[in-house]
């Protein structure tokens, strides 16, 4: 699915977010000489083809009293990792869970999950939970916490 | 911290917002609030930080589009001036500062592979360290939905 000159506008229109007014979609509309319903049915049809996520609010963790937060990396035998990275996916607490590449000899985690807690020690027993779900499939693991962000603005397309 | 009242409201913006001429009016409803409320509230969150965005979140990768998340070793005395580079690239979506060796973290948002593989080309070279690329093989999962808290963590930090 390519997007279009439209579909590029209104992109770039609400990469930043909805104005905060009354009626937004008839807003974004102005900005890019339609209707707001034209704003509305497409943004609906982007929902259902995925190209639009969700439309929401993106919190910051940290102000939500998720102060820790771990990219947590595993090393996970090749053969067995479809298997268990939905399993891992589904536990409390893991955001976002991807099988990534391993970069040897300093890289061996082939398996990322995200964990979410109040605390480091609440990250830690969430890591445990994944130490016995992986069990012998597991060669190692690490905690990376997050101690800063840097940058957070999302997608940005270039004009 | 959150008051239960804001809470509430950003567990209710989480996704769903509707696609009507008056959404805000329709969220206001639900929560039993004014139009006028629900939008000053977001707004004061948005200035405050306690939400980064509102709006729609784009999945790039389902119009050709890539994220890639790529890592780089940086030397302490370099990490803000190498920030400020990684930074300084528009496809540098989400910056984030980790405990590791691999102490720089982001993730590279583009229209193609190939111009991610370019954008992690050019910083590479602008910052002159190697940057190790992690582009995903599998996505197992992808939700970010905590339960706003409205009581204080126990402080031990980031």
């Amino acid at each position: 699915m390519a997007l279009d000159a439209f579909d590029r506008a209104l992109i770039a229109a609400t990469q930043g977010g909805l104005p905060l007014v009354a009626r937004p979609y008839e807003a974004v509309g102005a900005m890019l000489g339609v209707s707001g319903e034209r704003v509305r049915e497409r943004l609906g049809q982007m929902l259902d083809q995925g190209l639009v996520r969700r439309i929401g609010a993106v919190p910051n963790h940290y102000r939500l009293g998720y102060t820790a937060n771990g990219m947590s990396v595993w090393d996970v035998d090749d053969a067995r990792i479809a298997e268990l990275g939905p399993r891992v996916a589904e536990l409390a607490g893991v955001s976002h869970c991807y099988r990534r590449p391993r970069h040897l000899p300093g890289w061996p985690y082939n398996l990322f999950a995200m964990l979410h807690g109040t605390s480091r020690e609440a990250v830690e027993r969430q890591a445990q939970d994944i130490v016995a779900l992986l069990g012998e499939a597991c060669r190692g693991h690490d905690i990376l916490y997050s101690t800063a962000i840097l940058k957070k603005t999302g997608l940005r397309l270039k004009d | 911290m959150l008051t239960p009242d804001d809470a509430r409201l950003i567990d209710h913006l989480h996704g769903g917002f509707p696609l009507v001429d008056r959404p805000f009016a329709a969220v206001a409803e639900q929560l039993g609030w004014s139009e006028e409320r629900v939008i000053a509230r977001l707004q004061a969150l948005l200035d405050q930080g306690v939400l980064t965005r509102f709006g729609p979140l784009f999945q790039i990768e389902r119009a050709g589009g890539q994220f890639v998340l790529a890592a780089i070793a940086v030397p302490e005395e370099r990490f803000d001036a190498v920030n400020l580079i990684v930074n300084s690239f528009p496809e540098v979506a989400h910056n984030y500062r980790r405990t590791h060796t691999l102490n720089m973290w982001f993730v590279v948002a583009a229209e193609s592979p190939a111009q991610a593989t370019d954008a992690i080309a050019r910083i590479e070279e602008a910052v002159g360290l190697p940057v190790l690329a992690f582009p995903k093989e599998e996505e197992y999962f992808v939700e970010l939905r905590l339960p706003a808290l409205t009581h204080s963590g126990d402080g031990h930090g980031a």
